[in-house]
């Protein structure tokens, strides 16, 4: 089944073309890997493809809905984790993950929320304001989204693996190779090498003036 | 027709344009303001209660009722931007707007002049300046906030729906302020039926608004040619048109910066 | 529903644990009020003629001061991009959170204006005038400002521009609104005043939100 697909896709930025003419169709239980230099639009490829960003050129499309006409509809099965976290810093975990799961239509209780965050080894800090725990910790809270999110079918992940320790970089890629294996499809980008045991096709960015 | 009017949506098609306007609003500003100043500085007949201090209007309404078109042709341009997502607009947008603003600080200065032999003071708090100093400050928004952005793009946008905001609340502006002080003589030349103003006069005003507007125009258009290449400078076309890669636009630079 | 109910609940309890930051504005509207007075002289009939326009002046300077935690801290966590990628239509989340920004805000002016009309002796019918006023034409701010917030947030110091793009537009605003608090003085009827406000409110209810969700976009783009 397709994804997403885009089609002639351009971006500018400041007046400066930062790529032009990108064609993706991405299935399910497919990997891709954009990569390319600091500056190159990786981000900006990114926001487009899950309609933050409206591009110069080009449609997107995510489950036959077309990204920048319907984005309700698109970003139904969508997750999309980028350099902003998205979470109140003043909020408890339980309470961001709570009225996110409202928001975008995921049916999870507070008991459900506790033992995917209690997964992810914050146990004993779910009601505690998220602006006292550390990087890596709010960062979990961020991943939880990933575990409660259960019917997204495409993951956007933009730099995930920043701040993360050892352990939960491991816990994330297998979590990646699940959701894959299980139809789901992902677009990454990363600074860290992908240990991912699993077939990745790859897009290179080359950086233009 | 429709396809026709797109095409502007491409910055070398509007180059194309401007140049293509570009002198015939020369020719009409130059002559109409020539015309329209001596006549009417020169010629008309003296005003029997103001005397030849009433020829300021030559210069004061035409400033006034352009710097509010100014503002609606800034606004449409936005509009058409917003919806149509046409960048050219967005640069007619930015290119017009200081020329609107220095308009509405020109009808404000020789208002002010107006004032001092009529009221005997140099501000007054009357209705219409009132509006048109509540202009100049809308205009200076637009402009600031294009100034604040450092992405052209989106600071086009954010300005074009400021702008927007703005054309809404002219009208409102002008309402209130005219609930809030009454005390004005009425409006002049938009009488229909019996114009209060003798024809001797008003035919040097008349074709000192088209020579004005001409003016605008002219000088708008110079802004946006100005506009269309700082913007478009690493693109092809730009470089295709003023000859080779760099020198091509080095030269285009130089043109549109007025130096040899 | 449960998705706006819950944007509602997220801001409420975001601003009950900010409530240090919410009472500044406040201060400051007490503040300034309290200059006028030490300025121009304590005499009861000059604080009864200036008294509306003071306070409306001091109330569209404080709600500005305010306004910016409309959407800064949405913007600059992310939750705003989360909000843009939900099934719930940006206009709509909009629509309440500048609600519940304005009812953040007002609720404390309502509260301390018997004071301050107390201070620059009002009359009772000013004051009722002043109130109705205050209800009508705060939430047009808001709405209004939003748009200025939506288009500045971005921004690094869009804060003094911020009181720049959005005074001129409140200016027919406080026009009408001191106009309709004279009336009361003079025990003139101001039914048309209010009239006008509301108009102008449902005007900016009814478009705002668009201009807001289409500004914030740009924003974030």
């Amino acid at each position: 089944m397709r994804v997403l697909s885009a089609q002639q896709v351009a971006c500018e930025k400041s007046d400066r073309q930062l790529f032009s003419n990108i064609n993706i169709e991405l299935y399910s239980s497919q990997l891709l890997y954009v990569t390319g230099e600091n500056g190159a639009g990786k981000t900006s490829l990114l926001r487009i493809l899950v309609g933050l960003s409206v591009p110069s050129a080009g449609v997107v499309e995510i489950n036959g809905h077309d990204i920048h006409k319907n984005v309700h509809d698109a970003s139904e099965h969508l997750l999309y984790f980028g350099h902003k976290q998205g979470i109140s810093q003043l909020l408890t975990p339980t309470e961001n993950l709570k009225f996110w799961c409202q928001q975008h239509g995921v049916d999870k209780n507070d008991e459900a929320i506790h033992v995917i965050l209690a997964e992810l080894g914050l146990t004993g800090l779910e009601d505690i304001a998220v602006k006292n725990l550390s990087a890596g910790q709010q960062r979990r809270v961020t991943l939880a989204k990933l575990w409660l999110k259960t019917a997204a079918t495409l993951w956007v992940l933009d730099e995930p693996f920043t701040a993360l320790d050892v352990q939960l970089i491991a816990e994330l890629e297998a979590k990646m190779t699940s959701f894959l294996k299980t139809g789901g499809a992902i677009i990454i980008t990363s600074h860290q090498k992908l240990h991912i045991d699993y077939p990745l096709s790859n897009l290179h960015l080359d950086y233009s003036w | 027709m429709w396809k026709w009017i797109n095409s502007f949506a491409k910055p070398e098609r509007a180059y194309w344009l401007c140049d293509v306007l570009q002198n015939w609003f020369a020719g009409v500003a130059i002559t109409g303001l020539i015309i329209g100043i001596v006549w009417g500085l020169g010629y008309a007949p003296q005003d029997y209660q103001q005397g030849d201090s009433f020829r300021i209007i030559y210069i004061h309404v035409p400033s006034a009722i352009l710097a509010m078109g100014a503002y609606v042709a800034m606004a449409i341009a936005a509009l058409v931007g917003v919806v149509w997502q046409w960048r050219t607009a967005f640069m007619f947008m930015i290119a017009i707007a200081p020329v609107g603003a220095v308009m509405t600080f020109i009808s404000l200065f020789t208002g002010s002049f107006w004032g001092k032999p009529m009221w005997g003071t140099w501000w007054i708090w009357d209705a219409r300046l009132t509006s048109q100093l509540i202009l100049l400050f809308l205009y200076l928004g637009v402009i600031s906030l294009y100034t604040a952005f450092e992405d052209k793009q989106q600071a086009g946008k954010a300005a074009g729906v400021m702008a927007m905001v703005g054309v809404i609340n002219i009208p409102i502006i002008h309402f209130s302020v005219e609930w809030w002080n009454t005390l004005h003589q009425g409006a002049t030349i938009t009488k229909i039926g019996k114009p209060s103003i003798a024809p001797e006069m008003l035919w040097p005003l008349l074709i000192c608004i088209l020579g004005f507007a001409a003016f605008i125009g002219w000088v708008t258009i110079i802004r946006m040619k100005n506009e269309i290449i700082m913007r478009d400078l690493h693109r092809p076309w730009v470089a295709q048109r003023f000859g080779g890669a760099e020198t091509g636009v080095a030269e285009a630079v130089a043109n549109v910066d007025g130096q040899p | 529903m449960v998705a706006l109910q819950s944007v509602f609940l997220k801001d409420v309890a975001l601003a009950y644990r900010q409530r240090a930051e919410l009472m500044q504005p406040l201060m400051f509207f007490v503040l300034v009020i309290t200059l006028f007075p030490l300025a121009i002289g304590p005499s009861p009939e000059t604080l009864q003629r200036i008294g509306g326009g003071v306070i409306w002046v001091a109330a569209i300077l404080s709600l500005l001061l305010g306004m910016e935690r409309m959407f800064r801290d949405d913007f600059a966590d992310g939750s705003l991009e989360q909000y843009m990628l939900s099934p719930t239509p940006l206009y709509l989340i909009v629509v309440v959170k500048v609600l519940t920004h304005w009812l953040m805000h007002i609720v404390p002016l309502f509260l301390i204006s018997p004071l301050l009309a107390l201070f620059l002796n009002l009359t009772f019918d000013m004051y009722v005038a002043l109130m109705l006023t205050l209800l009508l034409g705060t939430p047009l701010i808001s709405f209004i400002g939003g748009i200025g917030v939506a288009l500045t947030v971005g921004l690094h110091r869009g804060g003094v521009l911020l009181a720049l793009l959005l005074i001129p537009i409140f200016i027919p605003l406080l026009i009408f609104a001191t106009s309709a608090i004279e009336s009361a003085s003079m025990l003139l009827p101001y039914h048309a005043q209010l009239a006008i406000i509301a108009a102008l409110l449902l005007f900016s209810v009814a478009l705002s939100p668009m201009a807001i969700a289409y500004s914030l976009k740009v924003s974030q783009n």
